[in-house]
């Protein structure tokens, strides 16, 4: 799996969406998120079926150094979780766009992805916490 | 941002693309590219490379040097042989730990005092101030004319033979020796006070060098000698695994050597600022201490989780290091534990984000290394 960066769409707390025609949305973290994060360890993430809100806690991620939660950048129900972050959770550091993908989410509104960012907006975002 | 200040290799850190962070006011490397896991690996099996030059030093010459050291530092520093190094505490008088700090002993009248970086400002007042009741011996601190570098894993001494041309595969566990490694630079040669010491529970050295030659010596490590650059993280994660205690978070000035388990650092019997307290506290017996444990599970415990009894729900004591064990694949942790839940196998829960955890007490270090 690999995606067209321009294509996602990102939310301020680092995690990014990609959207297919079905409503669907694969979710996961971006390269900055993971870069500052060092080594993952182990992804805990919601089970199938379970249903996430948008912004809310899914899930949380154990790197080395640290413990961050992980928040959904869209609402809906779970469909398929990555499974192979259990045994394999440096897919998240090795390519946090694809085999670092985290969820898929049957999304509830669409119209939630309006209040995401761009790629342009969210390179902005990176570009002013760097210069504080 | 305050200015953050940079070691005499910073430069080679930024074009390794190291990730850097504010470590004491620093400005040090934390991980390098291929990241803290692939660090910790090859020191635990080939040979890695730190910059550790923010960490103080203090030269302590005269006669009376050995005597002065003594009194500073709870070990016994009189019986500490040339081209030896010993660890220590330095307490207040309340006994409280003000540093941790590792004494190297060259010559006969000349001492290194190596403490923390961010204990800087406090060590060398306190060496000062104490220094103006004594005679013969004079303070000169030496942090920023010297840079310090750290060689560690069961390949260090191939690094160095093979990287600077030194051979200290002779130096014994905490000896020190003046060495000279021989290059063209037009300054000429470069001396440096080698010690097999370190901070990861692995074999290794420890090199002070004078500012203008460090990047030459980290340079021939690096591409010569094929030590492999390590940051923080690492030192970190590898000191953990050791049981090894980190100043300002294991120990400080409201915990004392007794409680921190480390008895066979002090000397009872000799006279040091702070061993009146410390021998009252021997003999009342300590109340807390600080000990390992492990957890079941794969979330870490981490600073500042609760610790409990378990079934009796009756807080015990805190995590103050903790995360998971490279190379234990479990999550590792130090903390003070109430006197009467300190022994080996007793059985804890670690409150990790609401979620009681169960675990034990284990002895440390959690990882040693073969004889």
């Amino acid at each position: 799996m690999t995606l067209d960066l321009e294509s996602l769409k990102y939310s301020r707390e680092h995690e990014w969406v990609s959207v297919d025609d079905d409503d669907v949305a694969a979710v996961g973290i971006t390269d900055y998120a993971q870069e500052q994060l060092g080594d993952v360890v182990y992804v805990d993430l919601p089970e199938t079926g379970s249903h996430v809100t948008q912004h809310e806690k899914f899930g949380e991620i154990e790197s080395v150094k640290s413990v961050s939660d992980l928040f959904s950048p869209i609402g809906g129900e779970v469909m398929e979780v990555n499974l192979a972050l259990e045994d394999g959770p440096e897919g998240v550091n090795e390519e946090p766009y694809g085999s670092g993908w985290m969820l898929k989410i049957k999304m509830d509104d669409r119209r939630e992805l309006d209040s995401l960012l761009s790629q342009a907006e969210y390179t902005s975002l990176l570009a002013e916490s760097e210069q504080v | 941002m305050s200015e953050l200040r940079r070691t005499p290799l910073f430069s080679r850190h930024v074009s390794a693309r190291a990730r850097t962070v504010d470590f004491a006011g620093w400005d040090m490397p934390v991980q390098y590219p291929t990241g803290t896991l692939a660090e910790h690996r090859a020191v635990r099996e080939g040979a890695g490379i730190f910059d550790v030059s923010h960490m103080g030093r203090i030269m302590v010459d005269g006669s009376g040097a050995g005597r002065f050291l003594d009194l500073l530092v709870t070990s016994n520093l009189m019986t500490l042989a040339i081209g030896r190094a010993r660890y220590g505490l330095m307490c207040s008088e309340d006994g409280g730990i003000l540093d941790d700090v590792v004494t190297l002993r060259l010559e006969a009248g000349s001492y290194t005092l190596v403490c923390n970086a961010a204990s800087w400002d406090r060590v060398t007042d306190w060496v000062a101030i104490h220094a103006r009741t004594v005679r013969d011996v004079t303070i000169t601190p030496r942090r920023d004319e010297t840079a310090m570098i750290a060689v560690q894993g069961p390949s260090a001494g191939d690094a160095l033979r093979t990287g600077c041309a030194i051979d200290v595969d002779g130096l014994r566990r905490f000896a020190v020796s003046n060495e000279r490694m021989q290059d063209e630079r037009p300054e000429g040669d470069v001396y440096l006070e080698v010690s097999r010491t370190g901070y990861t529970g692995e074999d290794g050295y420890e090199l002070i060098v004078e500012a203008a030659a460090a990047t030459a010596v980290w340079d021939r490590l690096v591409n010569d000698g094929g030590a492999v650059r390590c940051g923080l993280g690492a030192r970190d994660t590898l000191r953990l695994e050791a049981g090894l205690s980190l100043y300002g978070q294991d120990i400080d000035t409201t915990t004392t050597p007794l409680e921190a388990g480390l008895d066979r650092f002090v000397d009872l019997t000799g006279d040091f600022i702070g061993s009146d307290a410390l021998r009252r506290q021997s003999n009342e017996g300590v109340t807390r201490r600080l000990v390992g444990f492990s957890v079941e599970g794969r979330s870490a415990p981490r600073r500042g989780y609760e610790i409990r009894a378990p079934r009796i729900d009756d807080v015990i004591g805190t995590v103050t290091s903790g995360g998971p064990s490279p190379t234990l694949g479990t999550g590792i942790g130090l903390g003070y534990l109430r006197i009467e839940h300190t022994a080996p196998g007793t059985e804890i829960e670690v409150d990790i984000r609401g979620e009681p955890t169960r675990g034990e007490v284990v002895s440390i270090p959690f990882y040693q290394r073969e004889a």
